[in-house]
């Protein structure tokens, strides 16, 4: 899932120097897993906004935000209240800000900052482990990502840097090359790492904005 | 062939040090320090930005070194550089005609003075070797021939007291394949960890210079201690620092014995004097060490 942080108060103030009116937009997934863009945190903006006199026209919380077709359907549905708002808040993800955007052809402001593809250790703690690089490695290395755990996104093995088995850079955490090391020699899969070739990411793979349109006919065969 | 590359093939007992460049361009205080080392050592060791702290480049200096006479080597890491730009400056190394480079992967960038600085690693120590060898043999990294090829020697970095070693062994393995032609190591100052480290090292075949920092104070060796990953100065040296009243005699002869006791393990030695360079030629007269 999308991790999200919200916004220090002020600063969304700021942001929102000059309107009278906002209206609010929420997310029934990631945000509201974050405790940033669900209906609780949408009730509390709207009487934190209120208390600054600014006022707010009303709300949805799209399933999910970051929907096209979802955020058109509910705009239109709340059609009113967002034409009598100055601009959207939005409190989803980066992605769902400019769904808003798009959807409404509104002012939009971010209520939050869009940290990282998260997984959940438990309730309200997240961990970053993959980061999307479009050429998973995973088999080699154990089923431990270092392109996204070791900070430096050594794909080769350590560095040198390593300290009672945590890593220099966030001691916090334990260095991901000696996790995949003792995995890898766990499931005796130490050799075929040691014979594999000298990897290096290909970031052609992924460039920036990237789309993906699953072709028509192939998904229909996989679906027989 | 480089001087340093001679020495490691015929079996001398090599010896390199370090020297940094300054955060500026008066380079007046880099240029002293390497003076003390004319003629007592291979080749000058050039840092590349260390600890992440913006400085003078290493190129630069390796080619102001060499104009009056030294052999530099030109340290290289992944952390500022994408491909494209780490092998355009081995060519131009080649090109102002310094040969030996020391592929590094580099400090993380939040350790110095640009914390918000976007950090690169586009390439690893172990890529960028496979970059340089590649270089070596007429073509770059996707295989495009080149129009002259560059020679290098092509060093690279361990460090035998990291934890477990045999994973570090691992990691010097993937050097050696990808084209590592000699190691220097993090600072070492257990002799017997040191003896342990090459026992695993020897069967790649590849000239190892053990590395040391000149200690100049017991604080200096407790700060190192705590902070520097993959050191363990034993305590018995601290309480050799901290009991002497002549620093600089202490660090000599302390440099000196380690030098002593590992002599026969490796290939060389690396000093990383940090200011003391001019110390340097004493260590090397004291364990009677000519070029």
């Amino acid at each position: 899932m999308i991790i999200t942080k919200a916004k220090p108060f002020a600063e969304i103030l700021h942001s929102l120097e000059g309107e009278k009116a906002v209206f609010l937009v929420g997310c029934s997934e990631c945000a509201t897993v974050c405790k940033t863009g669900g209906e609780d945190e949408l009730k509390a903006m709207k009487k934190r906004l209120e208390g600054e006199r600014v006022g707010v026209s009303g709300w949805v919380i799209l399933d999910p935000g970051c929907n096209l077709l979802e955020a058109k359907k509910e705009f239109r549905k709340a059609k009113e209240e967002i034409a009598r708002a100055d601009s959207l808040l939005v409190m989803s993800c980066g992605g769902g800000v400019q769904i808003a955007q798009e959807a409404s052809g509104k002012v939009v402001h971010p209520a939050n900052n869009t940290l990282f593809l998260g997984t959940v250790e438990r309730f309200g703690h997240f961990k970053q482990y993959c980061s999307m690089c479009g050429e998973c490695i995973l088999d080699l290395t154990g089923g431990i990502c270092p392109a996204t755990r070791c900070p430096k996104g050594l794909l080769n093995g350590p560095c040198g840097g390593a300290k009672d088995g945590k890593c220099e850079v966030n001691p916090d955490n334990d260095c991901v090359w000696i996790e995949i090391y003792d995995r890898l020699k766990e499931i005796g899969r130490l050799k075929e790492f040691l014979a594999s070739s000298v990897q290096v990411h290909d970031y052609s793979v992924n460039t920036n904005p990237s789309t993906l349109v699953l072709e028509r006919d192939k998904a229909r065969s996989d679906n027989r | 062939m480089t001087s340093l590359q001679q020495a490691l093939a015929k079996g001398e007992f090599a010896v390199t040090a370090e020297v940094a460049p300054p955060k500026g361009t008066d380079t007046s205080e880099m240029m002293e320090n390497a003076e003390f080392l004319r003629d007592k050592v291979h080749a000058v060791n050039v840092t590349d930005q260390q600890s992440s702290v913006m400085r003078l480049g290493s190129l630069a200096s390796c080619r102001l070194l060499k104009e009056v006479g030294f052999e530099p080597v030109f340290q290289l890491t992944t952390r500022d550089r994408n491909r494209i730009a780490l092998q355009s400056d081995l060519l131009s190394a080649a090109a102002l005609g310094i040969e030996n480079v020391l592929c590094l992967t580099g400090d993380y960038i939040t350790l110095g003075d640009h914390p918000q600085a976007k950090p690169v690693f586009d390439l690893d120590s172990v890529s960028l070797l496979m970059a340089a060898n590649r270089l070596k043999e007429g073509y770059d990294h996707v295989g495009n021939q080149l129009q002259g090829k560059p020679h290098f020697l092509l060093g690279a970095v361990v460090t035998p007291g990291y934890e477990p070693m045999d994973l570090q062994l691992l990691k010097m393995h993937r050097k050696v394949t990808a084209g590592a032609q000699f190691f220097q190591t993090q600072a070492v100052y257990d002799s017997e960890l040191f003896r342990r480290f090459m026992e695993g090292a020897k069967d790649l075949g590849v000239p190892v210079l053990l590395g040391l920092v000149l200690l100049k104070s017991a604080g200096m060796a407790r700060y190192m201690n705590k902070n520097v990953a993959g050191v363990r100065i034993p305590d018995s040296i601290i309480d050799e620092m901290n009991n002497t009243e002549d620093k600089i005699a202490t660090c000599i002869k302390i440099t000196a014995r380690i030098i002593r006791e590992t002599r026969e393990l490796c290939q060389g030695v690396h000093l990383m004097a940090m200011g003391w360079e001019r110390y340097v030629p004493d260590i090397l007269m004291e364990v009677d060490v000519q070029i």
